[in-house]
């Protein structure tokens, strides 16, 4: 489907010469997506989710009650009240305080992840699919055999060799979906290199690096974009998987996964602590999901209505 | 098809291969010498312990050497000791794999039951209120966290309702919470993926001309459609596999299972370097067999598949 979508949705290459009558038809495109996107009724709900959960992270001082990591043993373990929404933890501290702060961790997890993935497999993708050969062999060859261990188990592995932490996870997960993109911008490259505006920026003297940048990267981007909306939702969920294992955040950091293996223990006495946390984990990834299905939609014209 | 069986063989192997590099490898990328790692969290050893680790884990030994020998023990079954217990890391594995396994058979079946009904339920009301219903259901199936889910579980059907018990065990009514937890992702990617497959094959031909026939709905897509609809879902059924082998590592500790996940974490936690590499080790070949097992599922399921090699494609 990558290569499909690459095929039939390329923007048109803006070199110098070409700029003027190319830059209206770009912006048509854009716009074609634009309006797709508003008709489709669960994406624009996952993108205004997701605005909101943005500006909320931004915010977090203004919007949250209480600083996230304020205590307060007096008033451990409150069910959700009107001065605690979400109630409050086992040392007191406001679960909605350190949910809203928790977004910003989880968003910058899932965005940092996902620029490791995509800037490293992206490159490595196009430069597979440009040269082909030797190169291209020992690329995907690297990509098969990330590609051979779950998803989870290679985070896992990666967790081992640089050990406990949040940073290590971003590392982790980032490191885990390489592949996907390297198959996916190699794919749309091997489509695309072929196309005459490509052949003419070779035939007037441009250099490797100068095509791939200017002429193959803009046009392997949509299914790349579609590709990183999940893939940060994806993130967010492995993340938070891992710091529920204790081995991404660690206290007091309100992350959602750790904030959720903290409840656990509470479970009986207090649902509150971990079902919030996991809401929050739950709303975002959907928001994601929707959106993303919502930009592959838009952005394949098989689909266009 | 003989042929094929031998090719997709010998293609394992190379997977087989660099895999082991890549967990004889993790030592060795450990930032900082790995011996001193193992020993941040118990507060640093002394010259003689970090000497005597070494020699147990054969670091004084040239880089080439080491590698032959991990692949020869590991070939005989031998994995090393924990570095933390001393027991036998293969001794380990062997005694908290099956409870990984059952765990994921059991996540896989009930994501398959669940996920061909529901899908099978929302393309026949395609369109209708509980289509949508379905496929919302299915969204927030892959959207939710596998962990929360379990702990949800626990809640309204351990704590509250009281209808399974929630301490750990093997039994058929322990199993049932992880492995609702455990699959229930899975089955709704495949939910999603019937209802689609089934859609598709329902405006073929041989469709239509069962419809002619005067055969009911039902009939049509259990009888005609189902049976080509299913192809795919063996793909993602092997994928998910994958994910739920990894995802077990997880619901192990939500509702405290001893399997193969608690087992690495643990060793995770400890930096218990050969315990954790033999899990990954482990983990990784039995996902490269059973992904072997479901291309060979292929031909005996869907006959029209011929293989030959086709060109590589993303």
């Amino acid at each position: 489907m990558a290569e499909s979508v690459a095929q039939r949705f390329y923007v048109q290459p803006r070199s110098e010469t070409a700029h003027a009558n190319v830059a209206p038809r770009q912006q048509g495109q854009l716009a074609i997506v634009a309006r797709q996107l508003r008709r489709n009724r669960g994406a624009m709900i996952g993108l205004i989710l997701i605005m909101a959960e943005i500006l909320i992270a931004i915010a977090a001082p203004l919007v949250a009650p209480y600083p996230p990591l304020q205590q307060s043993v007096k008033h451990a373990l409150q069910p959700p009240s009107r001065l605690h929404w979400f109630g409050t933890d086992d040392i007191g501290r406001d679960i909605l305080s350190r949910v809203i702060y928790g977004a910003r961790i989880s968003l910058r997890v899932g965005l940092i992840s996902v620029s490791i993935a995509a800037t490293i497999g992206t490159t490595f993708g196009i430069l597979a699919g440009f040269h082909g050969g030797a190169l291209e062999k020992f690329i995907m060859g690297f990509a098969d055999i990330l590609l051979a261990f779950p998803g989870m188990l290679l985070a896992l592995a990666i967790i081992a060799i640089l050990g406990p932490g949040l940073s290590n996870v971003m590392i982790a997960v980032g490191i885990g979906s390489i592949p996907t993109y390297i198959r996916v911008a190699r794919g749309s490259t091997l489509s695309i290199k072929g196309c005459d505006y490509v052949t003419g920026a070779r035939s007037v003297g441009c250099s490797d690096a100068r095509i791939m940048f200017r002429y193959i990267l803009p046009n392997v981007l949509p299914p790349l974009i579609v590709l990183m909306t999940v893939g940060v939702a994806g993130a967010i969920l492995t993340a938070s998987g891992l710091s529920f294992l204790g081995l991404g955040a660690q206290p007091p950091t309100p992350e959602w996964g750790s904030i959720l293996n903290a409840g656990r223990t509470y479970l009986r006495r207090a649902w509150w602590f971990a079902v919030f946390p996991g809401l929050a984990i739950t709303v975002t990834v959907l928001s994601m999901n929707l959106l993303g299905d919502g930009l592959r939609d838009a952005l394949d014209p098989k689909l266009r209505r | 098809m003989f042929k094929y069986i031998i090719n997709r063989l010998i293609s394992t192997a190379p997977v087989i291969l660099s895999i082991s590099i890549l967990v004889f490898s993790m030592l060795h990328l450990v930032p900082g010498d790995p011996v001193r790692a193992m020993f941040v969290e118990s507060g640093g050893a002394s010259a003689e312990q970090i000497a005597q680790i070494r020699n147990l884990l054969g670091l004084d030994k040239p880089l080439p050497l080491q590698y032959v020998d991990y692949v020869t023990s590991a070939l005989r079954g031998d994995l090393g000791k924990s570095i933390i217990t001393q027991q036998s890391v293969t001794e380990l594995i062997r005694l908290s794999f099956p409870s990984t396994f059952q765990l994921t058979v059991a996540g896989m079946g009930l994501a398959v039951l669940l996920g061909v009904a529901m899908g099978i339920a929302a393309a026949l009301h395609h369109n209708s209120w509980f289509d949508n219903l379905t496929m919302l259901t299915a969204t927030m199936g892959v959207s939710m966290p596998s962990f929360w889910l379990g702990l949800l579980l626990i809640y309204v059907f351990g704590i509250q309702l009281r209808w399974v018990p929630i301490t750990a065990g093997s039994d058929m009514r322990r199993l049932l919470l992880p492995a609702v937890a455990l699959g229930f992702q899975a089955a709704a990617i495949i939910a999603r993926m019937v209802r689609s497959s089934l859609l598709e094959v329902m405006k073929e031909d041989y469709i239509r001309t069962a419809r002619a026939k005067g055969l009911s709905s039902t009939k049509v897509i259990l009888r005609h459609a189902l049976r080509n609809a299913l192809i795919p879902v063996v793909t993602v059924v092997g994928l998910q596999f994958g994910g739920l082998l990894g995802g077990a590592v997880i619901i192990e500790s939500v509702f405290a299972r001893r399997g193969i996940g608690q087992l690495m974490v643990g060793a995770l936690q400890a930096r218990d370097f050969p315990l954790a590499q033999g899990c990954v080790l482990f983990v990784a070949i039995v996902y490269v067999l059973v992904n072997l097992g479901v291309d060979m599922l292929y031909g005996f399921i869907d006959p029209r598949i011929q293989y030959h090699e086709t060109p590589a494609a993303a």
